[in-house]
């Protein structure tokens, strides 16, 4: 441990709270990417923007790098240590501010969990509308970092959709406001370039969002098809006919048995994929579109409907898509998951390139995705303990998200590039725009200590990638819903 | 086309080394807006069409001088619509226009602005590079976003090539209510009604008047204007039309036009200046002569910021000054993108 740092800290306050030790060092050697570990030199949990500040800037005077840590759920490896560096974990600045219900706004500390802020907010019918799976623990401030989605993005958006406003501080310990209270701010817009920054332009210490009113009525609808492609149709129907949906996912068959052993919930086993979709507003309006989208989910081959009747019924259907992560890991004992997305028109045409390039590969894979906004997370099977297999895994990952970037499509849609990504970052931008981000990260992080390595590979090396392992079915975090 | 974009990177590689600006340009419908104007003109009129737009998709790619017109003709034959009303001002407006001013209408706070509809843009940098960014795709996060980054940036950052965008289906009902109502009552109703669950699609209130946009499917809309009670208008398009596009007489003369944006639930000004509400109390138009320190700092103690929209002395700069701290981040990100300072210089001019 570098001395002179300590030293440092020990100026900014006595109390601070700093972790040198080897053995409470180990729970923060990696995320929710588990297949990558570094501990740090050591951990500091700060209590406020004055120690962010005072460390970054004694950090950055000594180019010891740092690297910002929310609630760890990120599956990418953006939150794994530096070996050589300092981990800063917000967990404690997480005091919820003022809940402004006549503005519509929270204001927060970055370690406040997601949900944390619609149970705020409840009391007078709003809520903060992106709502990732993970968001019993995931923090506001790591939503930020990795501008998070949900199942509700389609209709409200993502995290960049539902921020007003942040407090940043940069490597050199200098603060400021980006964004405001309003509906815009004078400017460049940073709050764009800062929101999915991955922690590598500056750390947030608060952020102010914006609250949604509390829907009038919620339909779910569960709706089973003959053939993926007939599903697959079907949500490009239901936008096309004028609706969008609060929700919109979608799952093959080999998701629906796995859900079902597992959890019971009642999913028709004759079925080759399922839609979920969830309808949501003004009552009337609600009634209007649910006459719509049955009709074209009629049309389009369903072989069943059913319609929550009640809240209970429609959380059981979204505890069971909620859930479906941890059901496949029932199947078989590795497995790890991707993230691509394509533009909507193209998935039953890649989703039949993926089974194709399953069976070419030997290996099974699971579909269960947000199809509404054409986010796939195919889930590729593999045994670690078998020679070769996680390597021929990998190589089909890789190949799949190549086609996510060949039909005009993206390699990440809400998981982020962290340490995971990176090969592929080289597939999806070329020199100049890679060397674009670089520039970017610098004008915000000339020392360079922020999160370095991560996210934007450097433009000689771009050789290295991994997945979501899941080893002898332990899955990180198993006890919250995946995805 | 690609033809065309080799001959506009050529123009940009050749005023970067000969240390010429360019003026970028489209239907100069907004060129009233932002810092003066200097350098050879690159216009991007003839770099026109829809490049792909699938309505099932709700996404539209289109290249940055086609005129908006044409854009919205084509989402109106599928029933979908820009999000963002996005404010005309001549009707020349072309699409890139309306990304780079960052400008947006009625419809902003109940839907959202332009930078949330932007997915992807094709751009040339300051050095001639031709870049691409984001994607066709709604969720995506791969890389720093640069294109929301673009979108108000006053082509100070690149030249806009192609930008795909987020569209969404056009409501099939809509309904305008008319209310009597001071200032306050005005903005803490907004306030309220924007908080519960209604299909408020645009406010606007102006000399004793609240006017409230309702839309979407005709049942949800009857119901909502029910419950709000008011008294019902006729011709409420051109009434919209109008504000969006500044031309109603109140927005009709030579006299400095500043756009005020403050949080909705700021109280009165009380500036004692002509003054038009918009955005559910969040945007605040006046006009008159003003003494722009004690404005500026007015509106920035509310949280907000001012901006010389049209007409008046720009000398004393037209955006809100930024804190040094972020000024310095603006100068590091032109120098990234325009090393040369060549694209439209001194068009934002709250930085360096
Ligand atoms: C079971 C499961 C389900 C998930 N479901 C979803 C989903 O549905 N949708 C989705 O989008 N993601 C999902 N995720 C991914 C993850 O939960 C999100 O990326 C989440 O936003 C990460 O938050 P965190 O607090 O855990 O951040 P961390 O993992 O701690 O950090 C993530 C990144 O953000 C940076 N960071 C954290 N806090 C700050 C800060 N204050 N300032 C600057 N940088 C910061 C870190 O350096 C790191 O790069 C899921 C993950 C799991 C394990």
């Amino acid at each position: 441990m570098n001395a002179g740092l300590l030293a440092d800290f020990s100026r900014i306050t006595p109390a601070l709270n700093v972790i040198t030790d080897h053995e409470r060092l180990r729970p923060f050697e990696t995320d929710a990417f588990i297949s990558h570990r570094a501990v740090p030199m050591c951990a500091i949990l700060p209590e406020d923007e004055t120690q962010v500040a005072a460390i970054l800037a004694s950090c950055s005077a000594r180019g010891v790098p740092v690297v910002t840590r929310g609630a760890g759920t990120g599956i990418s490896g953006g939150a794994i240590p530096s070996e050589d560096g300092v981990l800063l974990v917000l967990t404690r600045m997480n005091h919820i501010g003022k809940v402004d219900h006549q503005a519509r706004t929270a204001t927060v500390g970055p370690g406040v969990r997601n949900l944390a802020v619609s149970d705020a907010a409840a009391a007078h019918n709003l809520f903060y509308a992106p709502d990732p799976s993970s968001q019993l623990i995931c923090s506001i401030g790591g939503n930020v970092a990795e501008n998070s989605g949900g199942v509700h993005c389609l209709k409200y958006g993502l995290t960049t959709h539902n921020v007003l406003q942040v407090r940043l501080v940069l490597s050199g310990g200098e603060s400021m406001t980006l964004g405001s209270r309003a509906l815009d701010a004078a400017g460049y817009d940073l709050m764009a370039v800062v929101t999915g920054s991955e922690g590598m332009l500056g750390l947030v210490t608060e952020v102010v969002v914006k609250l949604t009113p509390v829907p009038e009525h919620v339909e779910t609808l569960l709706a089973a098809f003959p053939s993926v492609t007939d599903a697959a149709n079907a949500v490009g129907r239901i936008i096309g006919a004028g609706v969008v949906p609060a929700a919109l996912e979608m799952m093959d068959k080999m998701v629906i048995e796995a859900c079902e052993k597992f959890m019971s919930a009642g999913f028709p086993l004759d079925a080759e994929a399922l839609l979920l979709i969830e309808l949501d507003g003004v009552r009337e309006e609600v009634a209007d579109q649910l006459v719509r989208v049955e009709q074209v989910l009629n049309d389009c081959h369903a072989q069943e409907i059913r319609r929550a009747k009640s809240d209970a019924e429609r959380e059981k259907l979204w505890k069971a898509r909620k859930g479906a992560f941890a059901a496949l890991a029932t199947i078989r004992p590795d497995y790890y998951t991707i993230d691509g997305t394509i533009p909507r028109r193209c998935l039953p045409d890649v989703l039949a390139r993926y089974t194709q390039l399953a069976e070419e590969y030997r290996m099974l894979v699971a579909n269960v995705f947000h199809a509404g906004d054409g986010n796939l997370h195919p889930c590729i099977f593999y045994d670690a303990t078998v020679p070769g297999e996680m390597e021929r895994s990998e190589e089909l990952g890789g190949k799949m998200l190549e086609i996510c970037v060949e039909v005009g499509g993206t390699i990440t849609g809400e998981h982020g590039v962290g340490v995971e990504k990176l090969r592929q970052m080289c597939v999806q931008f070329r020199e100049a725009e890679l060397a674009t981000f670089h520039a970017i990260k610098a004008a915000f992080d000339p020392a360079g200590i922020l999160n370095p390595g991560k996210g934007v590979p450097s433009l000689k090396r771009c050789a290295e990638w991994g997945g979501m392992h899941v080893r002898e079915g332990k899955m990180p975090r198993a006890d919250i819903p995946r995805f | 086309m690609e033809n065309l974009i080799q001959s506009l990177t050529e123009r940009v590689k050749q005023a970067a080394s000969n240390n010429t600006p360019l003026a970028i340009h489209g239907g100069n419908s907004k060129s009233f807006y932002g810092g003066a104007i200097r350098g050879d003109a690159l216009d991007l009129r003839a770099y026109t069409g829809i490049i792909d737009y699938e309505p099932k998709e709700l996404v539209l790619t289109v290249r940055a001088g086609t005129p908006l017109q044409e854009i919205e003709t084509a989402l109106e034959a599928a029933g979908q619509m820009l999000p963002f009303e996005p404010p005309y001002y001549a009707d020349t407006a072309t699409i890139g226009g309306t990304v780079a001013t960052g400008l947006s209408g009625p419809r902003r706070p109940y839907t959202g602005a332009v930078r949330d509809f932007v997915l992807g843009t094709r751009i040339i940098n300051g050095k001639g590079e031709d870049l691409s960014f984001g994607g066709r795709v709604i969720k995506n996060v791969a890389g720093y976003d640069v294109s929301r980054l673009m979108t108000g940036a006053m082509g100070t950052l690149g030249v806009l090539l192609d930008i795909s965008f987020k569209v969404l289906p056009k409501p099939t009902d809509e309904i305008t209510l008319r209310f009597e109502m001071d200032e306050a009552t005005a903005i803490q109703r907004f306030n309220e009604w924007a908080g519960k669950p209604l299909p408020i699609s645009a406010t606007s209130w102006h000399q004793g008047v609240a006017m409230v946009r309702l839309s979407g499917a005709a049942a949800g809309v009857k119901a909502a204007r029910e419950k709000l009670g008011g008294e019902a208008v006729a011709d409420a398009q051109a009434f919209w039309r109008d504000l969006r596009d500044h031309r109603a007489p109140f927005f009709e003369d030579a006299e400095p036009l500043r756009r005020l944006s403050v949080p909705s639930t700021t109280s009165p000004l009380s500036l004692d200046l002509p003054q038009w509400i918009e955005w559910g109390g969040a945007l605040r138009w006046v006009k008159g002569a003003a003494d722009v320190k004690v404005l500026r700092e007015k509106i920035a103690s509310v949280g907000g910021h001012a901006t010389l929209f049209r007409h008046g002395d720009k000398s004393v700069g037209v955006f809100h000054p930024l804190a040094p701290v972020l000024a310095k981040i603006h100068v590091n990100l032109k120098a990234a993108f325009d090393p040369d300072n060549i694209l439209n210089p001194g068009r934002m001019d709250n930085f360096s």
